[in-house]
């Protein structure tokens, strides 16, 4: 028998509890295999394609050492430059510069396969992709021309810059201050909890150069290295523990007036258009979770055996499955609208964005958390990767705006007068 | 020499999949299941690829046989760097009979139309484990043929081959036009790029019959039954040596 055939009896044993986490099974039940929550469904070829890419990369490159960068807290550096080698590093970037010119939905789809072999990583990338984007459609020939071929290749690793202490969801408040003095602005002040902040090279800063309110805010780039820029102690988080989080603090930081990206005042208008994007992406990260997280438990409940057979005759479980199998096709189907009307820049992008992000957050992480029950007391165990699906996309409900600002999106664009 | 490379791509079922038998018993499951190329064919086109981009060849065409669906698999042996692709199209009852000496018949047609120099291919599918298109279809052509080969090299109009046996590895050297087939360890595949993925939409698939090629996809085999392994039955612990010796005559094992 070919060893590719031994490979696949492997894989199809699934997750058997007494053995140990074997690297091929769960490949395998991360391969979206269960028919009716197939990702492939109603794509067009070469997103299959992208899709598959996605999904190998993910499953050779990521999952089997999602948990050891979890535990030991490792940015995988090589591991992105191996996905930015393939085009990951600016999806949605245009060519000239490096990127690859996918349009939105291409990227959900990416985003979402590459979750299932890390979540956390896949964040950095996409919030990486967002700042590669952001340079790219707001910058001048000679800005787009420094940073994104760098930034497409990875051989630089960016971070965004906008929560601050004080400013989270009321992020036009932000106090961050930029004092023009010749051809340089002048930085003072701090952000929180920066993904990658530390580790990273490039610095997509929002800050104040005018008034108070959104008006006033603009957005520059700011490379490491810089005097006057240092950073503060790594956190402790639950999880999204594969990148670092740092707080960016900028002290008589000069920076020069050649890295800000547009016209001053504009900066809180490209943050905007960057977070709908940012939404997507995020959902679709929760939804790679979901997906793989539904597939284990799925696998779990047909090994499982209890009161003489498998869970999966139980039918309490197999209405929860059938449940999350439900919800999580349709956070699918929201994304991918989501990401279509953002493409085509329809009038309800922002608003559906925020609709596909908030549902798909919630229930993804609902999901998540009824595959970590189905699993019984091995679902708390840090061998079983379930339980770092649900670490992992809880914060996903908190950033990229909360949940909480979706609802105050979606209200206002329901109860406004026009 | 032509420095033309013809390599044979199969669509089917996904490794990872859990094969079902039809209730009828007449085959598997395949409507609405996962597919994707045979991991042994994916390994065939990077060898020709790899023998593109280091200069020894000229063009890698990616050829499969099979109904529209077939065509998937040819855009993803196009993302990986085939240059262009022929479609031979199977479908319906013709492509449920289809098997490898009608195949390596379709490929050795085909080898003489393209005039190729080299003919690549995965050592077995993993769907029927035939192991024997390859050495169809040389004998079909009367070419040399390099079989589980886990290292190639091109030496002038000669190839190096190392092919792995159940003796070890024999290292062999054969002259060109040949057919190889392709063992696990030949190489890794690559990902395809995005970039590649995309420029692979603008290459060329022609889509040809078998008639046109002369010929005939009747299959001489006729498939009576297809059944699931029999269930594995618990086993028995004994004592002692004697014990196992005369429980073993029994079952009639010895």
């Amino acid at each position: 028998m070919a060893a590719v055939g031994a490979l696949s009896r492997i894989a199809r044993l699934g997750s058997r509890i007494c053995k140990n986490r074997v690297t091929l099974s769960g490949n395998s039940q991360k391969r979206g295999i269960a028919a009716c929550i197939d990702p492939s469904h109603g794509l067009t070829d070469e997103q299959k394609e992208f899709q598959k890419v996605a999904f190998d990369f993910a499953a050779n490159e990521m999952a089997p050492h999602m948990a050891e960068w979890d535990q030991k807290e490792i940015f995988p550096v090589e591991t992105m430059r191996k996905a930015a080698q393939l085009g990951f590093g600016g999806i949605y970037v245009q060519p000239d510069v490096g990127g690859s010119g996918l349009s939105r939905l291409d990227t959900s789809i990416i985003f979402e396969a590459l979750s299932t072999g890390c979540v956390s990583t896949t964040a950095y990338i996409s919030i990486h992709n967002m700042c590669a984007w952001m340079i790219d459609s707001y910058g001048n020939k000679e800005q787009r021309e420094k940073f994104c071929p760098d930034l497409c290749s990875m051989e630089k690793f960016a971070s965004y810059c906008l929560t601050e202490p004080g400013s989270g969801s009321d992020a036009a408040s932000l106090l961050t201050s930029a004092q023009r003095k010749g051809d340089h602005y002048v930085l003072n002040g701090s952000k929180a909890f920066i993904s990658g902040g530390g580790d990273t090279d490039v610095y997509v800063v929002m800050c104040r150069t005018g008034g108070k309110g959104p008006k006033g805010i603009s957005c520059l780039v700011v490379e490491k290295g810089t005097p006057g820029l240092s950073f503060g102690k790594k956190e402790k988080k639950v999880g999204w523990n594969s990148q670092p989080t740092r707080a960016v603090i900028f002290e008589d930081c000069a920076v020069p007036v050649a890295n800000r990206l547009g016209e001053e005042g504009q900066g809180f208008n490209f943050a905007m258009k960057g977070l709908n994007g940012g939404r997507i992406n995020i959902a679709s990260c929760s939804l790679g979770a979901a997906h793989a997280s539904v597939q284990l438990a799925r696998d779990h409940l047909l090994v499982r055996k209890q009161f003489g057979e498998t869970l999966s005759n139980n039918q309490f479980l197999q209405f929860k499955l059938a449940e999350m199998a439900t919800k999580l096709v349709a956070s699918r189907l929201l994304i991918r609208e989501a990401a279509q009307a953002l493409q085509e820049d329809r009038p309800d992008a922002v608003a559906i964005c925020s609709m596909a992000k908030l549902f798909a957050t919630d229930e993804c992480f609902n999901i998540c958390n009824q595959a970590l029950q189905m699993h019984g007391g091995y679902g708390y165990l840090k061998d079983y990767a379930v339980q770092q699906f649900v670490r992992d996309i809880r914060v996903h409900q908190i950033l990229e705006g909360t949940n909480e600002v979706m609802r105050m999106i979606i209200s206002r664009n329901l109860l406004s007068e026009s | 020499m032509s420095g033309r490379v013809l390599v044979g791509v199969k669509r089917v079922i996904d490794y990872a999949v859990k094969i079902r038998v039809k209730p009828d018993n007449t085959g598997v499951v395949t409507d609405g299941v996962k597919h994707s190329m045979n991991p042994f064919c994916e390994i065939a086109v990077e060898e020709a690829v790899k023998l593109k981009e280091k200069k020894l060849i000229k063009e890698v065409v990616a050829v499969s046989c099979g109904p529209q669906q077939s065509q998937e698999t040819i855009r993803t042996a196009l993302a990986m760097g085939a240059d262009r692709g022929i479609h031979v199209d199977v479908s319906g009852k013709d492509y449920e009979n289809l098997g490898p000496l009608q195949v390596s018949k379709i490929l050795a047609a085909l080898a003489k139309q393209e005039d190729a120099q080299l003919i690549l291919l995965g050592k077995q599918a993993i769907d029927d484990d035939c192991n024997q298109t390859g050495q169809m279809t040389a004998a079909l052509l009367d070419w040399p043929q390099g079989t589980f080969a886990s290292e190639v090299s091109l030496e002038g109009d000669k190839i190096n081959l190392v092919r792995e046996i159940d003796g070890g590895l024999e290292h062999i050297k054969i002259n060109t036009p040949a057919v190889i087939t392709a063992d696990l360890r030949l190489n890794t595949p690559r990902y395809a790029t995005l970039p590649n993925i995309m420029k692979a939409k603008k290459k060329k698939i022609v889509t040809v019959k078998p008639a046109d090629l002369g010929v005939d996809v009747t299959s001489r085999l006729e498939v009576l039954k297809v059944e699931e392994p029999p269930q594995r039955q618990a086993g028995m612990k004994v004592e002692t040596v004697e014990d196992l010796v005369v429980k073993l005559k029994e079952a009639g094992r010895v």
